[in-house]
């Protein structure tokens, strides 16, 4: 009974993101206060009755209704309730509800946290939210009913990839799909405005704390599942650029271009129409990131959802909302006008590089993910693209970027003295690039350029970002809560780049075949191999080996990596065994029992890896302090207040 | 150097970057395009000798040899037309076991044997490989579905 009143509920909400995406439209062109106010209810009811169907799923799952195909498909009698409840979005069809409650929370959020903004925009953009609901609805209940039963109901069900029964993944995909689907306030933004023909900096106002808010659970989404990845696929790396990752990097590539741009918009008024086309652009590759993970069309380690036929409506949908928001572009930008007029040295000259920059390692990522589908498509054969290309992409990529980083925030808006900033950060620079360049030679007593470069880069950001924070200091005591931000997220990045530059440059690795009281050193470390045991988990047995760690002849820890095989499962899973510190993880996965009670395993020395994902961190949480800042309250009322006229259609 | 001119240059700057960046782009595209090779076409000599390529298909039951005293292991692949040999040294993903579906990357060495960096089974158990499946397909001998079967345990 529960699931059909689920399957009522999603049906209920199409029904009303239908009348939320014409109504307020109608209303809008009219002026007619009843219709206009339609967008606002329309948007609270829609809430209620996904959120209905997503606690219809859930309960489901909970219960163990095995009646329900996708919940008999992904969950058993014995599996812990966290990994029930994180089983909603384990595949295809959960997922997409999750992705159409998370859509109506954003819309919701958006009525609620923006009264000032005039009601007419306000209708248009909850507008275009519906149609987009209307979108993902539609493909619910048309091609993946998740309430869809199976009889005669099976007495238990089937497994979640054990894979997928962490922690880090569990919360994973909500993360991302907060970040997806924030990005939908950009572009919902943007086409509101080009529909209403006026796009003036209070429209950047307005849409800059969205979409970097949007972009912070990015950020942590996919910070998530690299996470996810090194300490379940037992492979000790933490990116593999599969299409899968950069399906979620793509959006995250472009939404950072956008957070930049829309900082010109706001405070100068310029890139106007750039901006809007980089709002679209980056909600078109969320959809397009969500088609490449739940359509199956991808030769990918990450194969948890296959089924093509569903591709073909996604596609369908994609064509829709990017073809037809870029046929609105194309109408409508030739209207706006930026009236801005900045210097060559600028720091919106510096935006405008950062942006070319992003698109340009966006571009690099479409071509070596979506060549081999294209290929594929025609028939003209099997490729891949290696990982080299990527990583030389980015290396060439990075130079100019953290070049940029750190002198960016130095220039001054409208126009600079390059005299005047070439004199305070020159020191500076000597100082990164002879120390960047020492460090390997003193870590190792051998030069490397590309890792000395890495390092000096991180240095750069870091020393400049400093210097412009303790330069504001001293003139103001405060600083205000956006900029203390940015040197948050700029420091970030520069830890993140010192992280990725030691990790590939240090780490070692090595397989082994070991016998019990056998022992291999590694970077000073020392991995003694014990022996085995069984251990048992909730729904696992597992074999798992004891490796004690020794240096300097003394114990300094021990790892327990299993071999888990779980129930209704046949196949074993390697959980790894990691030891982490604030500068090294030593890591041990198991292979396979050999004779003679052998075993062969990885085992991993792996340098500053963790301040890969302490640099996410810090990026993630620079954004939300930016977007805490009190000028989005205060001067949006002020704005309103006295600039605001309603934009006529 | 007046304003117009400076922003000449920063233009033709920005331009000769990209040019640069795509220049080097599309040589690293080039060099790192791995092409899937099925072991019939492998054996008939399409495959290339002195690039890295990627080979599928399912692992011939009773061929898996360990050596004794290291990580090394030896073993078929067959699309059930032709099989090929592949040689690993290191540890095999959790997934791998005879009659399932693999991909193997790695480089044919002058005496004909293919030496893998890197072998592939998917995550999920019932899961086919796309290329091995159609790899399968063109072998002939056996259809999709029954391969699938043949490889649950």
């Amino acid at each position: 009974m529960i699931p059909e009143l689920g399957h009522f509920a999603l049906i209920i909400a199409f029904a009303v993101a239908i009348v939320q995406s014409i109504v307020p439209l109608i209303g809008a062109a009219r002026n007619d206060a009843a219709m206009i106010s339609m967008a606002r209810v329309a948007s609270v009811t829609q809430l209620l009755f996904v959120g209905l169907a997503y606690a219809a799923l859930t309960h489901a799952f909970i219960v163990h209704d095995f009646s329900v195909l996708y919940v008999s498909q992904h969950s058993n009698l014995v599996q812990p309730l966290m990994y029930r409840i994180s089983g909603v979005w384990g595949s295809h069809e959960g997922s997409l509800l999750l992705w159409a409650l998370i859509l109506s929370i954003w819309t919701v959020a958006v009525a609620a946290y923006s009264r000032n903004l005039p009601d007419i925009l306000m209708a248009r953009v909850l507008a275009v939210m519906g149609m987009i609901s209307v979108g993902f609805l539609a493909f619910m209940l048309f091609t993946s009913n998740p309430f869809e039963r199976l009889f005669p109901a099976p007495l238990d069900g089937n497994e979640l990839n054990p894979l997928l029964q962490d922690p880090g993944l569990a919360f994973h995909p909500p993360m991302l799909y907060m970040g997806y689907v924030g990005f939908s306030v950009a572009f919902a933004f943007a086409v509101a405005a080009l529909l209403g023909g006026k796009l003036d900096a209070t429209w950047a106002r307005w849409s800059r704390p969205w979409t970097t808010i949007a972009w912070s659970f990015l950020t942590f989404g996919i910070a998530l599942g690299s996470w996810w990845a090194y300490n379940e696929l037992g492979w000790g790396g933490w990116w593999f650029w599969d299409p899968v990752e950069n399906a979620s990097f793509m959006p995250w590539l472009v939404g950072t271009a956008l957070i930049h741009s829309l900082a010109s918009t706001e405070k100068r008024g310029v890139f106007k129409s750039w901006t809007v086309l980089l709002a679209i652009l980056a909600f078109s590759l969320s959809l397009l990131g969500t088609f490449i993970v739940r359509s199956g069309v991808l030769v990918s380690v990450h194969a948890f959802a296959t089924d093509p036929s569903r591709g073909v409506f996604i596609l369908a949908f994609l064509v829709v909302v990017v073809g037809g928001s870029l046929a609105l572009y194309a109408w409508r930008s030739g209207a706006v006008i930026s009236y801005g007029r900045f210097q060559w040295f600028s720091r919106e000259t510096a935006l405008l590089l950062n942006n070319i920059i992003f698109l340009t390692a966006a571009g690099a990522v479409f071509v070596g993910t979506m060549y081999p589908l294209v290929v594929d498509a025609f028939g003209i054969g099997k490729i891949s693209v290696g990982r080299p290309y990527f990583d030389t992409m980015f290396s060439l990529v990075s130079i100019p970027l953290l070049l940029l980083l750190g002198l960016g925030p130095l220039v001054r808006w409208k126009g600079d003295s390059w005299q005047r900033v070439l004199k305070s950060v020159w020191a500076l620079f000597v100082i990164s690039l002879v120390v960047g360049l020492l460090l390997p030679f003193l870590i190792e007593g051998e030069l490397r350029i590309a890792t000395g470069l890495g390092l000096a880069g991180a240095l750069w950001v870091t020393l400049t970002t400093l210097k412009d924070m303790f330069a504001r200091l001293a003139k103001s005591r405060r600083l205000p809560l956006a900029y203390a931000g940015m040197v948050i997220a700029h420091l970030g990045v520069a830890m993140f780049v010192a992280g990725v530059t030691i990790t590939m440059s240090y780490s070692l690795e090595k397989d082994l075949r070991m016998v019990p009281g056998s022992e291999y050193d590694i970077a000073g470390y020392s991995f003694h191999f014990m022996g085995t045991r069984k251990a048992q988990g909730v729904n696992y047995d597992a074999n798992e080996a004891v490796i004690e760690i020794w240096r300097d002849s003394k114990k300094v820890g021990e790892l327990h990596p299993q071999k888990r095989v779980y129930s209704g499962k046949s196949n074993p899973m390697t959980e790894a065994s990691i030891d982490k510190t604030f500068f090294r993880d030593l890591y041990a996965a198991l292979g396979e029992e050999l004779d003679d009670g052998a075993w062969s395993m990885r085992v991993y020395y792996k340098p500053l890896i963790r301040w890969i994902w302490l640099g996410s961190i810090l990026m993630t949480l620079g954004g939300v302090l930016a977007v805490s800042d009190r000028r989005y309250r205060q001067s949006v009322k002020q704005k309103i207040s006295d600039r605001l006229s309603p934009a006529g259609a | 150097m007046n304003k117009r001119s400076r922003r000449k240059l920063l233009i033709l700057a920005v331009v000769f970057g990209m040019t640069i960046a795509t220049v080097l782009g599309l040589t690293a595209f080039e060099e790192n395009l791995l092409y899937f090779y099925s072991p019939t076409q492998v054996k008939a000599g399409e495959a290339p000798d002195s690039h890295s390529f990627r080979v599928g298909g399912l692992v011939v039951a009773g061929s898996v040899k360990r050596s004794p005293d290291s990580l090394k292991v030896v073993f078929d692949v067959t699309d059930n037309a032709e099989s090929m040999t592949i040689e690993y040294t290191g540890i095999l993903p959790d997934l791998f076991r005879e009659g399932q579906g693999i991909v193997a990357m790695g480089k044919l060495q002058d005496d004909g044997r293919f030496v893998a960096q890197e072998v592939l089974a998917k995550h999920d158990e019932n899961y086919m490989p796309p290329e091995v499946a159609d790899a399968l397909e063109k072998g002939g001998h056996v259809n999709k579905q029954k391969a699938m079967e043949g490889s649950k345990p």
